[in-house]
């Protein structure tokens, strides 16, 4: 094993996140099922709030997908398609970056927003506070991976590296050799991220699993029978 | 026909002197919390003003309650499911009040007050609440409370702008009356058809509007949806609460704390039995002004044996049909309509209703030998200080007719009584005049003065021995190995009816959402 400190990093650390995340999920969601809320701040300070949650909501939802197609999608099928790296890539930054800027713009707010509004701020747990950061450091490392350190190093195509890490991590075959020669701004990217993945459903993050579906077809008026004997 | 049985309160607003006990009983009972500190289920406001939280019944502004759409279809004002989705509503509520709009709740720091012996005289500053820091009072529950410094808020209540009479606020002509304000338990609840989680309800036996304190997600699309801003955000559990009905006493058989509490006598609880599956089709009427009538329509008479005997088939139980034959609210809105709804331009279609007020104008009228020509009250509630048009805004969505029959029966009621009691003459032909006999004249004001509680309150108890118990009903899944703990028993019942034969269709529509009419 020529790089201990890498194979933790790319072959044991994932799985602990993504486990943390997958059971803490389960764990939540069927044993304390109440719990479970959005934790809206919106009655203590609106204003800053309507900026930064829709600008970050609507960027994250963007980049989330991005992300999926980004890692999901290997280079052979675009290459098939007759897809240019070049056009490839150029569509790549002008989606991740209007979604990178709504979520850093509306990250950036928020975060301001939690630590300056006294309010909302003397009414936060350490958990919150900790998310609000966590997120505005990964959304910084993500453009900063994307703007900057991606054209430092022109040599350097995640799509035939990280990305087929990130796929092998599925089959749990990871070879995290594929990992080593990765710019660094890359790597704290994806050391971060895994670790929201793992603190996900211990904190307000998991609201977004809550989505409320049923709400489209169900009726607008709700009755309840208590049973009977 | 469909018919439920909902408990229902009328307040009569005649007797209020405004002493805010009910919200001060009803507070110290459901919200003296952490997080609650601002929510007040009940509480008392003096009118003309802009009530609590500011403004509440501008739905410009706040967009609460139901409209009819292009087609005459009812649809929530504040967006439909789509629109809330597509427009981002879900990330931010555009609608919701803010804490600055109720008030930001504070308490005094009591401890400078025993500190040791200073040359100055200690004062005890006010603290928040919320974030424990000294703070400014500029707004409260109560600011404008008996119209104090109404000459800087009065005109910004929206009742004002939508009537025909100048309101005066120089202080000679100024009116005030109070209303007393709580969860009106709709029957056409917004909040409840708001609620993205699933998480509020109607009370299948009784209508009260409960928030599952389990399944609230906290989305706050209840609190905009709600015209009348009585479910309130809790800032430290982040979910829904709102005015229970203190349905642990309803239960019981007893009233609620504030009715109990009420020094003025003024509050009547009891049952009203309607009709579930016209509900939609009343609260689609375009007239605002008919609203008030056509939810009286909902209402059906407890004492017609058809009725009763579809009562009984939709599994109703009899004392609760007993408890609605003798219902105070029946006799005040139905038999005598002297009560009417608050707002029902909302089409919320309200069960919380008010008696006008009569006060400020029998003052005036009684020095005028009112006795001997009982025709001196029609011009003069025509002319009343709290102006027809007002009430008629507040109870009857403009409709003026009804509210002036109202007072004029209130009044013709009280001459009758006094020339009764002082041994004079009275002409009983002017009670016909009002739709009064001298029985029906006596035992309304048997029901408005004298109000015993027994006539206040006609609350049937719960059959709890017919329900499983409220900790089972919860479910406890994953608990089989413990006697009586198997599945849920909250699915108990569904498994019975499917055995017997009813589609799961069926059983989906019954149990869980009491089949009721929309999709």
């Amino acid at each position: 094993m020529a790089h201990p400190v890498d194979w933790f990093f790319w072959t044991v650390y994932p799985y602990l996140m993504l486990g943390s995340f997958f059971f803490g999920t389960i764990i939540r969601f069927v044993f304390y099922p109440g719990t479970i809320t959005a934790k809206s701040s919106e009655l203590l300070e609106k204003k800053r709030l309507m900026i930064g949650s829709i600008h970050f909501h609507i960027g994250i939802i963007l980049v989330f997908f991005g992300h999926v197609m980004g890692v999901l999608i290997p280079k052979s099928w675009t290459d098939a398609l007759g897809i240019s790296n070049e056009l490839y890539h150029m569509f790549a930054l002008i989606g991740g970056g209007v979604g990178g800027l709504l979520a850093l713009v509306g990250i950036f707010i928020l975060t301001w927003r939690r630590f300056s509004d006294i309010r909302v701020h003397l009414t936060s747990s350490m958990s919150d506070l900790i998310v609000d950061v966590a997120l505005l450091v990964i959304i910084i490392l993500g453009m900063w991976a994307s703007f900057v350190a991606g054209p430092r190093n022109p040599d350097f195509n995640y799509r035939t590296s990280l990305a087929i890490w990130a796929r092998q991590l599925f089959y749990f075959r990871p070879n995290y050799l594929l990992m080593v020669g990765v710019p660094l701004t890359y790597k704290i990217h994806v050391v971060c991220g895994l670790a929201i993945f793992g603190f996900f459903p211990y904190t307000r993050l998991v609201h977004a699993l809550a989505l409320p579906w049923q709400y489209i077809y169900r009726r607008y008026l709700v009755y309840r029978r208590r049973p009977t004997i | 026909m469909r018919i439920k049985a909902q408990i229902s309160m009328v307040l009569n607003l005649d007797k209020c002197i405004g002493c805010h006990t009910c919200s001060v009983t009803c507070k110290n009972t459901w919200t003296n919390r952490p997080g609650a500190e601002y929510m007040w289920f009940n509480n008392v406001e003096t009118k003309p003003g802009v009530g609590y939280p500011r403004g509440w019944e501008d739905e410009d502004h706040y967009h609460g309650g139901w409209h009819l759409n292009d087609k005459g279809h009812l649809e929530l004002v504040a967006g439909n499911k789509l629109n809330k989705i597509a427009l981002g509503k879900i990330f931010y509520n555009p609608d919701m009040p803010e804490l600055n709009d109720y008030y930001e709740p504070w308490t005094y720091d009591y401890q400078t007050l025993f500190s040791p012996a200073k040359k100055h005289q200690p004062v005890a500053r006010a603290k928040s609440q919320i974030t424990g820091q000294r703070m400014d009072l500029k707004w409260g529950p109560n600011w404008d409370d008996d119209l104090a410094g109404s000459t800087e808020t009065m005109q910004e209540d929206p009742n004002i702008k939508k009537i025909e009479t100048e309101i005066k606020t120089n202080f000679e002509n100024a009116f005030m009356m109070y209303l007393p304000r709580l969860c009106e338990h709709c029957l056409n609840a917004p909040c409840v058809s708001s609620c993205p989680s699933g998480a509020m309800y109607k009370r299948d036996e009784d209508g009260i509007v409960l928030v599952d304190q389990e399944k609230c997600r906290g989305w706050r699309f209840c609190m905009t949806g709600c015209p009348y801003k009585k479910v309130y955000f809790n800032w430290k559990t982040n979910k829904a609460e709102k005015c229970t009905f203190c349905y642990p006493r309803i239960e019981e058989g007893l009233p609620t704390v504030c009715s109990e509490t009420c020094v003025g006598r003024i509050r009547y609880i009891g049952v009203i039995l309607y009709d579930a599956d016209r509900v939609k089709e009343a609260a689609e009427e375009p007239d605002d002004t008919k609203l008030y009538e056509r939810q009286l329509d909902l209402f059906l008479d407890p004492n017609d044996p058809e009725v009763v005997a579809e009562a009984q088939k939709a599994g109703i139980a009899d004392d609760m049909i007993e408890a609605a034959q003798n219902s105070p609210i029946y006799k005040m809105a139905v038999e005598q309509k002297i009560a009417f709804p608050l707002h029902p331009e909302y089409r919320t279609m309200p069960m919380v209703w008010y008696v006008p007020p009569l006060s400020p104008i029998m003052n005036y009228f009684e020095g005028k030998d009112s006795l001997h020509n009982p025709e001196m009250i029609f011009p003069a509630i025509d002319e009343m200080r709290i102006p027809v048009d007002y009430l008629a805004s507040l109870l009857t969505g403009g409709n003026q007719e009804v509210i002036k029959a109202a007072l004029y029966k209130l009044a013709m009621m009280r001459l009758y009584m006094r020339a009764k009691t002082a041994g004079k003459d009275f002409d009983t032909e002017k009670l016909a005049r009002v739709n009064l006999t001298e029985t029906t004249a006596t035992d309304l004001y048997r029901l408005l003065a004298i109000a015993k509680h027994e006539d206040r309150f006609v609350i049937p108890t719960s059959h709890k021995e017919q329900v499983v118990p409220a900790h089972e009903a919860q479910g406890t899944v994953g608990y089989e190995g413990c006697k009586g703990c198997s599945l849920a028993s909250a699915h108990g019942s569904m498994f019975a009816d499917a055995k017997a034969g009813k589609t799961s269709e069926e059983i989906y529509a019954e149990s869980f959402y009491g089949g009721i009419w929309r999709d």
